[in-house]
């Protein structure tokens, strides 16, 4: 059997479901952010299989950018849990309702 | 074979590690297992010959996320086992198993029914070859993307200020805040 991109596509979309799966279900922030962390790694997998099956460069190029992403939607998005727990500690996202009007 | 069984062994890895940063009840171990899956990524990269990509996800992901991740999760005392089931939304459970089902069918369905998409096209960014890809991948980041470039690091700048505008203590907040209003 050879390896095709549809493998890796496969591969992706599977990581990219569990990821948002995970989303769902869960409610520690932290869990959830790591969750998105899996989401973005499901479609770096994708990019990078687009990338050498079309013999193009640009798509390592787009997982270089959505690295930076994710390393600065981490550090707000700890920053903004850090702020919350240190407020209401075993707070969950469930409880994060102030703004529901 | 290599190839199959080096993808097949990688695969596993990412699926056990993903499943796991969903299902276990420990932060902490939500975030090894998120290693786990990093890890099985970058050897997905070094099959695909991405190698500069693979040794960024290592370095950058495994080494700096998720050890912010670890440190946050310490800083905060919340590494304490948690019920998966707790306080769902009604209609949650079944919101999350109609996105999991639905978007996975449509996904597999498509690449399925695409097969190999090859457009015909000339790549934009310069093509893979026989070079190396850092050399590649610095040309096309340096100059068809260098205003994305240049943005990106408008975007750190940013997100540092943010983090540490957010996790200031409320009471310095409220004295400068206390300040200003005295100097106006």
């Amino acid at each position: 059997m050879e390896v095709t991109t549809g493998w890796y596509l496969v591969l992706g979309a599977l990581l990219f479901v569990i990821g948002g799966t995970g989303l769902l279900i869960r409610r520690n922030p932290l869990v959830m952010l790591m969750c998105v962390e899996l989401m973005l790694n499901g479609v770096n997998l994708s990019f990078v299989a687009f990338s050498r099956t079309l013999g193009d460069v640009g798509g390592q190029t787009v997982v270089f950018f959505v690295l930076v992403v994710a390393a600065a939607e981490v550090v707000v998005g700890l920053g903004l849990v850090v702020a919350i727990l240190r407020r209401q500690p075993g707070t969950t996202a469930d409880d994060l309702s102030a703004l529901k009007g | 074979m290599v190839d199959t069984l080096v993808f097949i062994v990688a695969a596993v890895v990412c699926l056990v590690g993903a499943l796991g940063v969903v299902l276990a009840r420990n932060p902490v171990h939500s975030a090894l297992m998120l290693v786990m899956t990093l890890f099985g990524v970058a050897v997905q990269f070094v099959a695909q010959e991405a190698h500069f990509l693979a040794a960024v996800q290592v370095i950058v992901y495994a080494g700096a996320i998720v050890v912010l991740f670890l440190f946050v999760i310490m800083l905060l005392g919340v590494d304490r086992a948690q019920s998966l089931e707790m306080s769902f939304l009604p209609v949650q459970r079944w919101a999350a198993l109609l996105f999991a089902s639905g978007s996975l069918a449509v996904v597999v369905a498509l690449i399925l029914a695409v097969g190999e998409p090859v457009t015909g096209l000339e790549a934009m960014g310069g093509a893979l070859g026989s070079t190396d890809d850092v050399r590649l991948l610095a040309r096309s980041l340096f100059s068809d993307y260098v205003y994305a470039f240049e943005l990106t690091s408008l975007l750190l700048v940013i997100a540092v200020i943010g983090a540490v505008v957010l996790v200031r203590k409320p009471r310095e907040t409220d004295a400068v805040v206390a300040e200003d209003r005295g100097d106006a």
